[in-house]
């Protein structure tokens, strides 16, 4: 026996190289196994930051709103020709007139119709409504000219946010002579600037066509992929189709090739440039006037004048010569409205405030009006529904099938019901509001009283469950104790069970309403989807949600409203953050462990 | 003025509780021992019957007469208008609604003005018979349960008795939205097949998705209602949000109930409840704004061509939001392997990763499996997702970068769409049928095997 337990004996066990190895092996099984774990967490946390970090990143773009502030005339003749001081006649006066009349006395410049219009598309288009108010509420302020500070538009908005990128000072080392001929100006330094423009303009231009050809070589990869597969094809089927993916795959890259060429040429080209949409802009902003390059060789340029220098301009040493960022082609921002944005900036008329207006605006069209107060209502009211018939029903459910009912067929079939309909689609619950709240019952489309029955209807399983849950939890000492004084069952469940079990019922009620909270796709179905400025005044009103506002958002053109639906997400995520943590501190506190 | 008749109805509820309350005492002259019930439980009987009867009468007194009202004009609408359809009708009607309550209509005449002018006598009527109505019920109930206070009379049993019934009536709501969903989804659904000659088959197989390019006088061209591209694209981005949740999903479970520490635990379980709560059309928004552009530039990058709203966009978000549901279920099955079976194991030299392999993984199996099914079901009837960042043609294709349409989108797309409801609730409804059938088969197989289950182990 003794001479077994040696360690001589252990020692040729795990000294054993087949052993050894097989240990090796498993231990790498195990570890790799754990590998697989943290990965698939690291995944769902990368997953989950990329989601709050873009949502939060989108939301960034409206935490502020811009204001120009512009000296306005209020010509009594356009607003209350008689003096009656009446804010109902001021409302009906022309102040969409005086706004673009303001805009016009401050950039007589601007002239012509298209550039006209770049120029009104600076301020919002419900500034005029808040210059109305404004005079409505001061009527001693007709026949003046006030400064007001208008609320800019969208594209201002971003621009000075930097959304299309930033105006870039280029290096200036000679003196600027201007020969100025009606709306075109010649241009020409002592040094060598222009050369200088032209250089960076072609440096770019090389830049795009390397990016164009680095596509084309990846197009030319998928060439020789469905060649080869081609080749190898099967059936004649297989065949077509890959015969059509390189057509297409070969159409690509030939487009792209050719256009990089033509680009190429361009910069190859030493002469003279045009500046298209393609190029970036360069602008001139001398003595007060802003010249917009047109043509440019190494030793001069051409301009377009967007705004005329103060006089003539000869041997001038003190002058800038700017480029943006993206071509004209690639940005909302017109030159003109570039122009016009950074003279009221540098004449320090813009400036930006906390955007309170979108807590506290409805829904609108334009961008820089749109709030979210209105969805938050809409919410509200629909939850209050909600809440108002599931809670009880679901309750009073739940202490009939777990207090009362006898077990027997009808009962499991309800029990089994309850179940089904808690995995039913949201979608359905919604075709179902359609065909039964509004069609049979008659209720108004888009009202929170339908949304709040259609959302009832789908919160009441999860209450049920969670309530049953609850119920069930509390000890039967407790029951048998009020039976036993002589209470009825009635009294023993109200007087008793339900008292204990109410923490628990709120959790899970709370838990549901969040998650209607954030259901979107039943109250599309019931018309909840529609374009509403007002805030809704009670259940039977028009009303939208925050989750189908963002749906809405998110689907706009608008550059800006992406900035507004990662606001709407943060709102809404507040709401149910704030829910959870309510059903969080409620189980905490009151929930008994029996 | 509805919400008017319900504050009284309360009021006067309370009134009448307080009101029989008091009687009780008085008929016994303040000996309450004298009573059988609590003179509260005498106000409550009062208090119940004059709820109920209230409600019951401001439900019925305002649904019934507007159906009525509506026949009648109907009917007028109609003699007028003999030759012009249903809809035209309709429309007369709600302009005249409008024209009566002084909001904007789309046109006016003779014709609307005067059955304006009838549905506002109407109306005027019947909301004063409305409103006599629920008063003389609501003080009748109140009246009798005042005058039946006795002291012999059993209104504890009797009240007691009111409650049960209540409850039970509210256990069945459940039921009867089942009922409702089902009706309405058969209905609509019998409705859309009538319109297609009762061709099932084409609907079932057919493989081009067009119903409202064919509508003719009411009926549908029944070679372009072939939902085959629909199910197609609902199964595909389905199993693509599968191939990302189950792994995914499945090896965080194992790592949570087997390998990480109860800090860990502590951290990772909130992060996958939240991805849980997070609403889906937040889901939408990132798939369309952030993971579309994003797999369309790396697509690119080695020379393929993702569209913008391809199937493996809104399948890779899907499984994301899958992916906690999966985890969740899969860790109750994993910890409900009992500890014998892991002591066993390890008894016999085994390591945790051999364990988790050969003896849990086997015994949590039927578990994992009802759960994917679940994560299947919930997929499948996913609406936001696919609505913001699927497409909308339907595209018959095995490729998961070309977009492609799936059955809730297209419900939505039929809903909301311009076309008339009468229409496109046929395909709609029929669609959402399929759907709920579909889904329902999945949660009760999921339900039986997950039963099975537990009753091996119990």
């Amino acid at each position: 026996m003794t001479e077994i337990t040696s360690t001589g004996h252990y020692g040729s066990l795990l000294g054993d190289k087949a052993t050894a190895l097989g240990l090796r092996r498993r231990r790498n099984a195990e570890r790799r196994l754990k590998a697989y774990g943290i990965t698939a967490i690291l995944l769902a946390g990368l997953a989950l930051f990329a989601l709050l970090g873009s949502v939060i990143w989108q939301a960034a773009g409206a935490v502020t709103e811009a204001y120009v502030t512009l000296p306005v005339e209020l010509k009594a003749d356009d607003i209350d020709p008689d003096a009656t001081g009446d804010p109902k006649i001021i409302l009906r006066g022309d102040f969409n007139g005086l706004t673009k009349d303001a805009l016009k006395a401050a950039f007589p410049q601007v002239t012509g119709r298209s550039a006209r219009r770049e120029l009104y598309d600076v301020v919002s288009s419900g500034a005029a409504f808040e210059l109305a108010d404004h005079v409505a509420e001061n009527p001693s302020l007709v026949g003046q000219t006030i400064n007001f500070r208008f609320l800019a538009s969208d594209i201002t908005d971003l621009y000075l946010k930097g959304s299309f990128g930033a105006l870039r000072p280029l290096p200036t080392a000679g003196r600027l002579t201007v020969a100025l001929d009606g709306d075109e100006a010649t241009l020409n330094s002592t040094e060598a600037d222009f050369a200088g423009v032209l250089a960076v303009l072609k440096d770019q231009l090389v830049d795009d066509a390397k990016r164009l050809r680095v596509r084309a070589a990846r197009q030319n990869n998928a060439v020789s992929v469905y060649e080869t597969r081609i080749a190898e094809a099967a059936d004649d089927d297989a065949r077509a189709k890959s015969l059509a993916a390189l057509e297409r795959a070969r159409t690509e890259r030939d487009a792209l090739l050719a256009e990089a060429e033509r680009l190429e040429a361009r910069a190859a080209d030493t002469g003279a440039e045009d500046l298209d949409d393609e190029v970036r802009s360069v602008f001139v902003r001398a003595g007060g006037g802003w010249l917009k390059l047109t043509r440019l060789d190494a030793s001069g340029a051409a301009a377009e004048v967007l705004a005329p220098p103060a006089g003539a301009l000869a041997d001038l040493a003190e002058w800038q010569l700017l480029t943006t960022d993206l071509p004209a082609a690639a940005r909302k921002v017109s030159d003109t409205q570039i122009m016009v944005i950074e003279e009221l900036r540098s004449g320090s008329a813009v400036d930006s405030v906390f955007n309170w207006r979108f807590f506290t605006a409805g829904d609108s069209r334009e961008p820089e009006l749109a709030g979210i107060w209105g969805a938050t209502v809409g919410s509200f009211w629909t939850m209050l529904v909600t809440f108002l018939l599931a809670f009880p029903v679901g309750v009073a459910a739940a202490i009939y099938l777990e207090e009362f009912a006898p077990r027997n067929r009808f009962t499991d079939f309800i029990e089994i019901n309850i179940n089904n309909l808690a995995a039913v689609p949201s979608i359905i619950f919604g075709l179902l509001g359609l065909a039964v709240v509004i069609g049979f019952f008659g209720v108004p489309r888009s009202a929170p009283l339908a949304g709040g029955m259609v959302m009832a209807l789908m919160t009441l399983p999860t209450i049920i469950i969670a309530a049953r849950a609850t119920i069930a939890a509390v000890p039967p000492s407790i029951r048998e104790a009020a039976l036993g004084v002589g209470a009825s069952q009635v009294q023993t469940t109200f007087h008793h069970v339900l008292p204990l079990a109410m923490p628990g019922i709120l959790t899970g009620t709370i838990i549901g309403m969040a998650r209607a909270l954030g259901e979107t796709a039943p109250l599309i179905m019931i018309g909840m989807v529609a374009f509403i400025v007002d805030i809704p005044t009670g259940i039977t009103d028009s009303a939208t949600v925050l989750p189908v506002q963002v749906y809405r958002w998110s689907d706009f053109p608008e550059r800006a409203f992406e900035a507004r639906t990662g606001a709407a997400i943060c709102v809404l995520m507040i709401f149910l953050v704030l829910m959870n943590a309510v059903a969080i501190v409620l189980r905490r506190r009151f929930e008994r462990r029996w | 003025m509805t919400a008017v008749l319900l504050a009284f109805v309360l009021v006067a509820a309370m009134a009448a509780f307080v009101i029989a309350q008091h009687r009780a005492q008085v008929v016994v002259g303040g000996d309450t021992a004298a009573l059988h019930s609590r003179p509260s439980y005498h106000g409550f009987y009062s208090f119940l019957w004059v709820v109920l009867v209230g409600l019951g009468l401001v439900i019925v007194l305002t649904a019934v007469p507007n159906r009525a009202i509506d026949a009648m004009l109907m009917g007028r609408i109609a003699e007028a208008l003999p030759d012009q359809p249903r809809i035209a009708h309709e429309l007369v009607l709600s302009d005249a609604k409008a024209l009566a309550a002084g909001t904007v209509a789309s046109k006016t005449g003779d014709l609307r003005l005067a059955i304006a002018a009838d549905f506002s006598r109407a109306a005027a009527l019947w909301n004063w018979v409305r409103v006599i109505g629920v008063i003389g019920g609501v003080l009748a109930a109140a009246f009798l349960t005042h005058r039946a206070v006795t002291p012999e009379r059993r209104a504890r049993n009797r009240t007691e008795r009111i409650v049960r019934v209540l409850l039970a009536a509210m256990a069945t709501i459940a039921i009867l939205t089942t009922i409702g969903i089902v009706l309405s989804l058969i209905f609509e659904t019998l409705n859309f097949f009538g319109k297609i000659d009762w061709q099932i088959w084409k609907f079932l197989f057919g493989t081009t998705w067009s119903p409202l390019s064919g509508v003719q006088s009411g009926q549908l061209d029944a070679d372009k209602v072939g939902a085959i591209p629909l199910f197609a694209g609902t199964l595909m981005i389905t199993l693509i949000a599968m191939l990302v949740a189950v792994p995914i999903g499945l090896f965080a479970a194992i790592y949570l109930s087997d390998f990480a520490s109860k800090r860990v635990r502590s951290v990772v379980k909130p992060m996958l409840e939240i991805l849980a709560g997070i609403p889906t059309v937040v889901y939408g928004f990132f798939a369309a704004i952030t993971v579309a552009p994003f797999l369309r530039g790396s697509g690119e990058a080695i020379g393929l061509s993702v569209a913008s709203e391809s199937a493996l966009v809104a399948g890779i978000v899907m499984g994301i939001m899958i992916i906690p549901f999966i985890s969740s279920l899969s860790d109750d099955v994993i910890n409900a392997v009992p500890q014998s079976l892991r002591d066993g194991s390890y008894g016999l030299g085994a390591t945790r990763a051999e364990t988790i392999r050969q003896v849990i993984l086997p015994a949590a199996l039927p578990g994992i499996v009802s759960a994917s099914l679940l994560g299947f079901s919930r997929a499948v009837g996913e609406t936001m997702i696919v609505v913001m960042a699927a497409g909308q043609g339907a595209n018959l294709t095995a490729n998961p970068f070309e977009a492609v349409t799936t059955v809730t989108v297209q419900i939505v797309m039929l809903i909301t769409g311009d076309t008339e409801a009468e229409t496109a609730a046929g395909p709609a409804f029929t669609l959402g049928f399929t759907l709920f059938c579909v889904t329902l088969l999945m949660n009760v197989i999921a339900q039986r095997i997950v039963r099975r289950y537990r009753e091996m182990y119990d």
